[in-house]
């Protein structure tokens, strides 16, 4: 007979409040007159705010407690996971308003596919389930795909829209597959006895397989090269709104995939999955940094620069040590941030009928508006990795993991790279600070954006200065 | 402490508040802002003199010491402190910055609030460099430097600016990241990150010798030391005047100043196992860069490569001291090599500020930097033509200006290395005297060569005051160094005595 425990519900009261709050958006909007879309707005950003607290509340502290028959764990990793993707959505939409009234996609249902979004990532960041994982990745990706569809009647976006459904389905089949074969070597579906089963040592080729496939599926929602491919084109693709959203807060979901999946999982493979980190690292870096150096969308060349953060990511997780970890996620956190801004700029500086995403179209923005070109400063500093800014913690985090796991050779290449890298980031601040325009047009903006593109890079050059709490977070999550 | 007020936090943060200051009030009033600016940097230039009064001679110490814990997780603090290498280094940064903002006065048309905020913020972060005794709270500030530059250049600089300052940053931020890996490497050895735990701790040689060449990357590049020295002919010549001037007389100083804080007491060993290179490198500078000097038909470039010539003094200084105490063995000789080391790094940082003014002086009038388009200028202004001659002369080393105290005493001392090293290095004597002068012959004497030479009108009274200014300083370190020497020998000595037991 089976037992039926009845399941610990507050564990699991983020996801519950998102799930609620979903039905709730899907009815509010059926009655919102004003074709704005204004109740589901601002139901979603308290959703998520909301989200933020109640994640710390539910998980901080806790080590470890599961529910629902352990496949839901609840601890400070989990919490952070999810107040980091709740916040970053928060932050991304609050872009969005104006972008889309401007070109008439302003419906309640792109709220309604964030918020889905982000309930699959808290899913997530709570999984102690290969099936609860799945579930929560799928609940992200499908939301994704028909939020990069949004703009039906335009051909890049349909376009990119496809390309992303069909080589996303591709990757959560690997990532099936590779379950599968890991249910098959350890008999169990669960994390923490994968784990147990795994240390045994016993089907070890079967797992080494399973755990391949599953790490291709990874660098695939990651965007790792050569797992890259379909980033640039749905980038440049999607609307600019659903690219901010796409370009931060899933990738805080990606790396809670791997570390539960691999990190917590397969944590005794290690010695293997490391060295496929490292080609995965390096693969990205190379291939990011060298492509994006010509490109002249700024758009597409945001999305390559991604790929050769997500190489300096994964560098934090090959160190594999718990330092290393905290480094990845304080990389994916900071990252997130500055994605935002730099895709909340190209919002910004787009009106009706015209879309800022060439890098040309940046010239003279100081002319133009001193603050905005400021801005646009903190951030190409910050993702060049200089000092001041959030990313140059995230940078250094990464390469303090690297030289205390002995891995020192990797930390020179990294750092070459990101010299490499500095030349593009300097191609955008060139168009903003040096050339200049006959006539400068002064920049007309609503206001909405204009806010939030300011405490953005308020925030950027405030964690620049005093990193120090964020740190202290990220490391807590490991126990450090 | 003597004063409970943290005079080196005010020292840096004052500008970079006054800069973000006048970002917000002056960008529709200039004047504003050229008065708000010269009002902050007289305001930092008066703090550092009270740095330079209040500073207990005799010790070698860290005074002024501030400590905060600034990233807990890993010890950082937000560490702060200055001995008598670094506080010399603030008063002229601060003086540096006073000259620059009144150089830009009437000058600078475009977007001049932005201007002056780049150079205070500069001027703040360049002091954090020189205070800082935590590892990765210098390398912050180290780093910080390259994005008020990258603008200076990049936007009020010449016609080649944005080859020029791209290029600035890049071979700049490729020698300062390897450092980083080398201060990580560091703490993982000594366990926390300030920078006199890195002192003495007993690495192995070939551990010493990839350190020592992480930072030669980062230093070496800021001095800079052929062969990297190739971005600041570009970058001189493309920066507009107040860039040039901090350029060489702070940001030059700031490689020289690593290798007395980072290379000689952490990796001594290493320093000495390959002095063989860092002498061969300046001597190169010395004798071929000056001879570069030479040949060129820009003023900028000229006195650019002319600074280079003489940062190649600075690290032969440096680096002497091992071939010192293994020819005579003398151990004052060494010591007069690194304090003639810092002592022309002080007096360059004076001399090439004020040429670089006076090229900024003709070029506002004439517009162009050309050798051959000048000539005569002296029978226009005779004022100004005083001034130049007087800094060129100090340029080539004449006694009775500061630039022959330091060169004397490197040349005094590379004679007990060796009498080769003296001879060579004795060259620049006669190269400085010979691109300087022929240089001044070209330009300022002569009939007067044109109808735009025969238009110039005689410096004003606010170019007379800069230059009147810095002509009373380069004169008085060139008559009684002791003062500047007084200061500096404790520090010196106590380096001296981190890098000496080894042998």
């Amino acid at each position: 007979m089976m037992n039926f425990e009845m399941p610990q519900f507050a564990l699991a009261a983020p996801e519950i409040w998102l799930g609620v709050m979903v039905c709730v958006v899907l009815v509010a909007d059926l009655f919102d007159r004003s074709g704005e879309a204004r109740f589901a707005f601002w139901l979603t950003q308290l959703s998520l705010l909301a989200g933020v607290w109640l994640a710390f509340y539910t998980h901080w502290g806790d080590s470890g407690q599961t529910t629902f028959n352990g496949m839901v764990v609840s601890d400070s990793l989990a919490a952070l996971l999810k107040a980091a993707s709740a916040a970053l959505a928060a932050l991304t939409l609050a872009y969005s308003r104006d972008y889309l009234r401007d070109r008439g996609l302003l419906k309640g249902e792109f709220y309604l596919l964030a918020l889905i979004a982000t309930l699959g990532m808290f899913v997530m960041a709570s999984a102690s389930s290969l099936l609860v994982l799945y579930i929560g990745l799928e609940l992200l990706s499908l939301s994704l795909y028909a939020m990069v569809a949004l703009d039906r009647d335009n051909r890049v976006g349909s376009e990119a829209a496809m390309k992303y459904f069909i080589l996303g389905a591709l990757a959560s089949g690997m990532l099936l597959y590779g379950m599968s074969m890991i249910y098959g070597a350890t008999g169990s579906l669960l994390i923490g006895e994968i784990m147990l089963a795994a240390s045994g040592g016993e089907n070890a080729l079967l797992l080494a397989f399973g755990m391949t496939f599953a790490l291709v599926g990874v660098a695939f929602k990651f965007g790792a090269a050569p797992f890259h491919m379909w980033v640039p084109d749905v980038y440049q693709g999607a609307p600019t709104a659903v690219t901010a959203f796409l370009g931060s807060a899933p990738k805080i979901a990606a790396l809670a995939l791997f570390l539960r999946l691999l990190a917590e999982g397969l944590g005794d493979l290690q010695a293997q999955w490391q060295v496929m980190a490292i080609i995965l690292a390096v693969g990205s870096l190379a291939a990011g940094n060298l492509f994006a150096l010509v490109q002249t969308n700024f758009k597409r060349m945001l999305a390559y620069s991604t790929v050769s953060h997500i190489g300096f990511l994964f560098l934090g997780l090959v160190a594999g040590s718990e330092e290393g970890y905290s480094a990845a996620l304080f990389y994916a956190i900071s990252y997130g941030i500055m994605a935002a801004g730099a895709f909340g700029m190209i919002i910004l500086l787009s009106h009706k009928g015209f879309e800022a995403e060439q890098i040309e179209d940046l010239n003279g923005l100081n002319d133009r508006h001193s603050g905005y070109a400021l801005v646009m400063l903190l951030l190409m500093f910050s993702m060049t990795g200089i000092p001041g800014t959030v990313g140059f913690y995230a940078k250094w985090l990464v390469l303090q993991a690297l030289v205390e796991a002995g891995l020192v050779w990797l930390a020179v290449l990294a750092v070459l790279f990101a010299v490499i890298g500095a030349f593009y980031y300097l191609r955008v601040l060139k168009a903003v600070y040096f050339e200049r325009v006959e006539n400068p047009q002064p920049l007309v903006s609503s206001r909405g954006p204009r806010v939030v593109v300011a405490a953005n890079g308020a925030l950027i050059l405030l964690l620049g200065l005093f990193p120090d709490t964020l740190i202290a977070l990220c490391r807590a999550a490991f126990g450090l | 402490m003597l004063h409970g007020l943290p005079l080196l936090s005010l020292l840096i943060w004052l500008p970079i508040a006054g800069g973000v200051g006048i970002l917000a009030v002056g960008r529709e009033d200039a004047d504003r802002a050229r008065w708000l600016a010269l009002a902050v940097a007289a305001a930092v230039m008066v703090a550092s003199l009270g740095l330079w009064f209040g500073f207990e001679r005799g010790t070698a110490s860290m005074q002024f010491v501030e400590r905060v814990t600034w990233i807990e997780a890993f010890g950082i603090d937000y560490y702060l402190g200055v001995d008598g290498i670094s506080m010399p280094l603030i008063v002229l940064t601060a003086f540096a910055t006073v000259l620059v903002v009144g150089a830009a006065w009437e000058v600078v048309r475009y977007k001049p609030a932005q201007y002056l905020a780049a150079f205070l913020i500069m001027e703040g972060i360049m002091i954090g460099v020189f205070s800082a005794l935590d590892a990765i709270l210098f390398y912050v500030f180290f780093e910080a430097m390259l994005i008020p530059m990258f603008l200076i250049i990049g936007i009020w600089g010449g016609p080649n600016r944005i080859y020029a300052t791209l290029k600035f940053f890049l071979y700049t931020f490729l020698g300062s990241v390897m450092m980083l890996i080398a201060l990580i490497y560091l703490r993982t050895e000594a366990g926390s990150f300030a920078i006199q735990d890195f002192y003495g701790l007993q690495l192995p040689l070939a551990t010493q010798t990839l350190l020592f060449l992480a930072f030669l990357a980062a230093f070496a590049v800021k001095v800079p030391m052929f062969p990297v020295h190739t971005w600041l002919p570009d970058a001189h010549v493309e920066a507009p005047t107040g860039g040039s001037v901090i350029l060489a007389a702070i940001t030059l100083k700031i490689g020289g100043y690593g290798f007395l804080r980072f290379s000689l007491p952490i990796t001594p060993e290493a320093s000495m196992a390959l002095d063989w290179l860092l002498i061969g490198l300046s001597l190169i500078a010395v004798v071929y860069i000056g001879l570069v000097a030479m040949v060129q038909e820009d003023l900028k470039k000229l006195i650019a490569y002319s600074s280079i010539a003489h940062m190649g003094f600075v690290t032969l200084g440096f680096f002497l001291i091992f071939r010192i105490l293994g020819g005579s063995g003398s151990r004052d000789g060494a010591l007069l090599a690194l304090e003639g080391g810092m002592v022309q790094m002080i007096s360059h940082g004076f001399v090439s500020a004020a040429m670089f003014l006076c090229v900024g002086v003709l070029y506002d009038r004439m517009h162009t930097r050309r050798i051959a388009d000048y000539g005569g200028v002296a029978n226009r202004m005779p004022v100004f033509a005083a001034f130049f001659v007087l800094f060129a002369m100090a340029n080539a080393g004449l006694p009775g200006t500061s630039g022959f105290v330091g060169e004397f005493m490197v040349i005094l001392a590379s004679f007990q290395a060796g009498f080769w090293y003296a001879a060579i290095a004795a060259l620049t004597l006669i190269l400085g005297a010979a691109y300087s002068l022929w240089m001044i012959k070209r330009v300022v004497y002569g009939e007067v060569r044109n109808e735009q030479v025969e238009a110039l009108t005689d410096i004003t009274a606010r170019e007379r005051l800069l230059l009147g200014t810095l002509a009373v300083v380069v004169i008085f370190f060139g008559v009684y160094p002791a003062p500047l020497i007084d200061v500096m020998t404790p520090s010196l000595d106590a380096l001296f005595r981190l890098v000496v037991p080894i042998l």
